[in-house]
């Protein structure tokens, strides 16, 4: 029998047969396990929060703390979490494999991208054990905040530089490989769905992310020799300073999404047993998402003292950029018609995400609304959107594509079961947690309150009972996938009976992907 | 009527019950078919699918659609937003001033005050600005936002109608005491507001001279000083009990030993007038052992005799 990569001997043993891999499939696990690590310390942060928040006034912890708190759950959610998230795990694991190719184009930049993520998350995390203690900025280091803090900003801003160069190197990676190494036969629409995202968050992390590291530095220049880019008091200009950020970071949102929507393009047709509907409009609404995704940055800022003509301006571009994002739903529902459909567990975690996605997506539209945006803007209204999007939406998807592609990464199935009790659990857990701060927003009660008026006391109530039900639901469900790795019952190549080409190998892959790469004749989703 | 009423689509509210309206018919919409198809092509029903690769009629419909729904969207909140950025010229314009975490109003006739005191049934325009960092200022009941930004002013107008008592929050982080940075709008019938705001203030700070603020016996107890603490946010970080809050306590602070770092090394000192003023204008140099380096600085912020005031008033705290 074939060695599968886990068998195979390579040039080092042990931890250092991991951490100096440049096998794609090594370094897409070494990203998923460091950033499950990094899930649970954000999610304990964020657990913490809502305990807060149960009751106003202090409960468990003074307000620095809970500034603290909240900054760092931000920072490793979305720095360390979200963002790398599908692409630099699955992505990483999967992008030869579903090419027909036997590693991305520059395996070494590979794994220096991973060192960056590792040592810019171990910088960041250092950051709150020394020097002037915890920073307390929240995730957007908005200054002149940021620069006349004494906590230790300038630490965490610099760990995030790293990640931000280990993003775009990732891009980089990407979009050559998809572009230099596709099989003989795999034209760009014989591309799977996934691929199609992987390639237009590639763009967007290349192009995008320069912006926030140019941007960072500049806050730690400022930091350490008082040059005035951004502080009033030094003749700089905080309004540049959003723009900067937001130039980045909206993007950032689609390199969030993008990967997401194409996973649940794969699982769909798997589960339905038949091919997608719409194929193109799919494809082309990945980039259109990406290019549009580029201009609408100013939505972060329509009370921000911003001209009137470019709020009028960004709010148009905003709506556009919804067309895509609808368009990919409506795709998506449509390829359910006539299916033969099984619903096991990363399909309700795809039926999951379609739903939430919605909320999130349609509540946009509010947002998006000057007039209305003015009165939700940093309101919990916002909060709520942003994890309906973010977590209801890619962590959904996240967990989806986890469970679709685990029988190939480990050759192995979790307990379906389980499996199902636990995405029942995450999605009534996830609805308490965040469905009661749309109407907290809207009743007025503002983010990042370490404290709040008495009438805001029953949604806070709601949503911290949600928390812990959420939290269990994604325990169970973690337990159940490690516990599987080892002891879960094996299953042949392609227990799904999928059609993309990373069925096509062994499960787990060997070591080169392919015996022989294949040839490819037809779309990626022709059921016979 | 008065001037500055908004008709129907200039309301906040009526924009967003008509997006909230569209979302449900379309969440409703996919979640039904969604699981229809679910239910309907499930593989025991339905075991052998069909393959549709699409439909181009039915492609463009659903994206003219969504089209034309989010540009009258679009339409809606602008029409709204222009609403609220066209202050009526009748309206009564008030300096706000945001710092670490206080707000201060000041009324044409030079009068400050703590909270915001307006004239029911007057368009009231805001000019904002901020000392230090952003700031948010936000008035849910009249759906009005917009950030203090330092070195800058904005503005906001809006029109309160009911006399009584609304919350005024910060919207934009700002450090330590954001979620303390709260005070009231007080909507005055319009006599009631006259008389207010024409009484005498002899070079006052803040308000006092309503029915409730302390009697001018008091004020003379406490001292300028203690006003000023208060007024200016010290004692949102600074107990006058001997408790630890987010700073360091101010009883008994004159002549305290201390552990600050200095730099990074410990040393001990004593706290003396220069310290104080240190403390007060680079508050990094010298940390008080056991506290997070937070504290804003007030350089630019309290004028020089000020700062002798509120260190005579520390000085008093035994
Ligand atoms: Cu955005
Ligand atoms: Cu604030």
């Amino acid at each position: 029998m074939e060695t599968n990569f886990y068998t195979y001997s390579g040039k080092h043993r042990g931890i250092l047969a991991w951490i100096l891999s440049t096998d794609h499939k090594r370094i897409g696990l070494l990203y998923l396990s460091s950033m499950f690590t990094f899930f649970l310390a954000g999610a304990t942060l964020g657990i913490l929060m809502r305990l807060e928040l149960i009751a106003p006034g202090p409960t468990i912890m003074t307000a620095q703390t809970y500034n603290a708190v909240f900054t760092l759950h931000g920072v490793i959610m979305i720095f360390l979490f979200i963002i790398p998230g599908i692409p630099a795990a699955l992505g990483n694991f999967m992008l030869p494999l579903q090419i027909g190719a036997r590693d991305v184009a520059f395996p070494r930049l590979n794994l220096l991208s991973w060192w960056f993520f590792i040592t810019g998350g171990l910088i960041a995390l250092t950051s709150l054990f020394t020097g002037g203690g915890p920073p307390d900025t929240g995730w957007t280091f908005y200054v002149p905040y940021s620069i006349r803090t004494g906590t230790n900003v300038s630490l965490a801003l610099f760990g995030v530089f790293l990640l931000g160069l280990s993003s775009t190197l990732t891009g980089l990676n990407f979009v050559t490989t998809i572009h230099r190494m596709r099989a003989p036969g795999m034209t760009w629409f014989r591309l799977p769905l996934f691929q199609w995202s992987l390639y237009a968050t590639g763009w967007v992390q290349l192009l995008a992310t320069p912006i926030l590291g140019i941007t960072l530095l500049l806050v730690i220049i400022e930091r350490f020799f008082g040059v005035g880019f951004f502080d009033p008091a030094k003749g700089g200009d905080p309004l540049l300073f959003e723009h900067l950020f937001w130039i980045y970071s909206h993007p950032a949102v689609y390199i969030m999404i993008l990967p997401a929507m194409g996973a649940v393009s794969e699982i769909i047709p798997a589960f339905a047993r038949r091919t997608i509907f719409g194929y193109k409009a799919i494809a082309y609404s990945s980039l259109a998402i990406a290019l549009v995704g580029y201009l609408v940055w100013g939505h972060h800022m329509f009370t921000s003292g911003m001209s009137d003509a470019s709020r009028v301006v960004f709010s148009l571009l905003t709506f556009l950029v919804a067309i895509p994002s609808g368009v990919k739903v409506f795709n998506w529902v449509a390829s359910l018609y006539r299916g033969s459909i099984q619903t096991d567990a990363p399909m309700l975690f795809t039926l999951g995400f379609i739903f939430l996605f919605s909320i999130g997506g349609l509540t946009g539209l509010i947002n998006g609304a000057l007039s209305v945006n003015i009165h939700i803007h940093g309101t919990h209204f916002i909060v709520a959107h942003f994890h309906y999007t973010m977590f209801g939406g890619t962590a959904f998807a996240f967990f989806a594509a986890l469970h679709y592609w685990f029988p190939k990464m480990f050759g192995r199935m979790y307990r379906e079961g389980l499996a199902r009790v636990a995405w029942f659990i995450i999605f009534i857990g996830f609805n308490t947690l965040y469905f009661p701060m749309f109407v907290l927003g809207w009743q007025g009660m503002p983010r990042r309150y370490y404290d709040y008026l008495p009438q805001f006391q029953t949604g806070n109530i709601i949503s911290t009972i949600g928390s812990w039900i959420l939290v269990s639901g994604l325990l169970l469900m973690l337990f159940n996938l490690v516990r599987s790795i080892s002891k879960g019952e094996k299953v042949g190549d392609n227990p799904w009976g999928a059609t993309t080409l990373e069925w096509k190998t062994s499960s787990p892959p060997p070591h080169n992907n392919f015996a022989e790469i294949p040839t490819v004749t037809t779309g990626p989703y022709v059921f016979k | 009527m008065v001037t500055g009423w908004p008709t129907l689509w200039n309301t906040v509210d009526n924009v967003f019950l008509f997006i909230i309206a569209i979302s449900l018919v379309l969440l409703l919409g996919i979640t039904a078919t969604m699981i229809y198809f679910v239910v309907r092509y499930s593989r025991k029903r339905n075991p052998h699918a069909e393959n549709i690769e699409g439909n181009t009629m039915l492609e463009i419909v659903w994206t003219i659609i969504p089209t034309i729904l989010v540009l009258a969207i679009f339409y809606a909140g602008w029409k709204g937003f222009l609403y609220m950025r066209t202050v009526p010229d009748d309206a009564m314009p008030v300096k706000v001033s945001a710092r670490m975490w206080s707000w201060s109003f000041e009324y044409e006739n030079g009068r400050k005050s703590g909270t915001l005191k307006v004239p029911a049934g007057r368009p009231v325009k805001l000019i904002i600005t901020s000392e230090d960092v952003l700031h948010g200022l936000f008035i849910p009941a009249f759906r009005v936002k917009e950030d203090a930004v330092p070195g800058m002013e904005t503005y906001l107008w809006f029109l309160p109608h009911e006399p009584g008592s609304y919350d005024l929050f910060c919207t934009e982080y700002c450090g330590v005491g954001h979620s303390a940075m709260i005070t009231k709008v007080e909507v005055m019938p319009e006599k009631a507001f006259a008389a207010w705001y024409e009484v005498k203030q002899p070079q006052k700070r803040s308000e006092g001279t309503s029915k409730h603020a302390p009697t001018a016996q008091k004020e003379k107890n406490y001292g300028v000083g203690a006003r000023l603490a208060q007024v200016k946010g010290c004692l949102l970080c600074h107990s006058l009990d001997g408790t630890a809050k987010v700073g360091p306590t101010f009883k008994g602070i004159a002549g305290r030993k201390t552990v600050v770092v200095t730099s990074g090394k410990d040393r001990e000192i004593i706290v003396d007038e220069v310290y104080l003023v240190r403390s007060l204008l680079e508050p990094q140099a010298d940390v008080v052992k056991g506290f997070p380096p937070i504290m804003p600085s007030q350089k630019g912020i309290l004028s020089d005799a000020e700062i002798k005031t509120i260190i005579e008033y520390l000085k008093s705290l035994k």
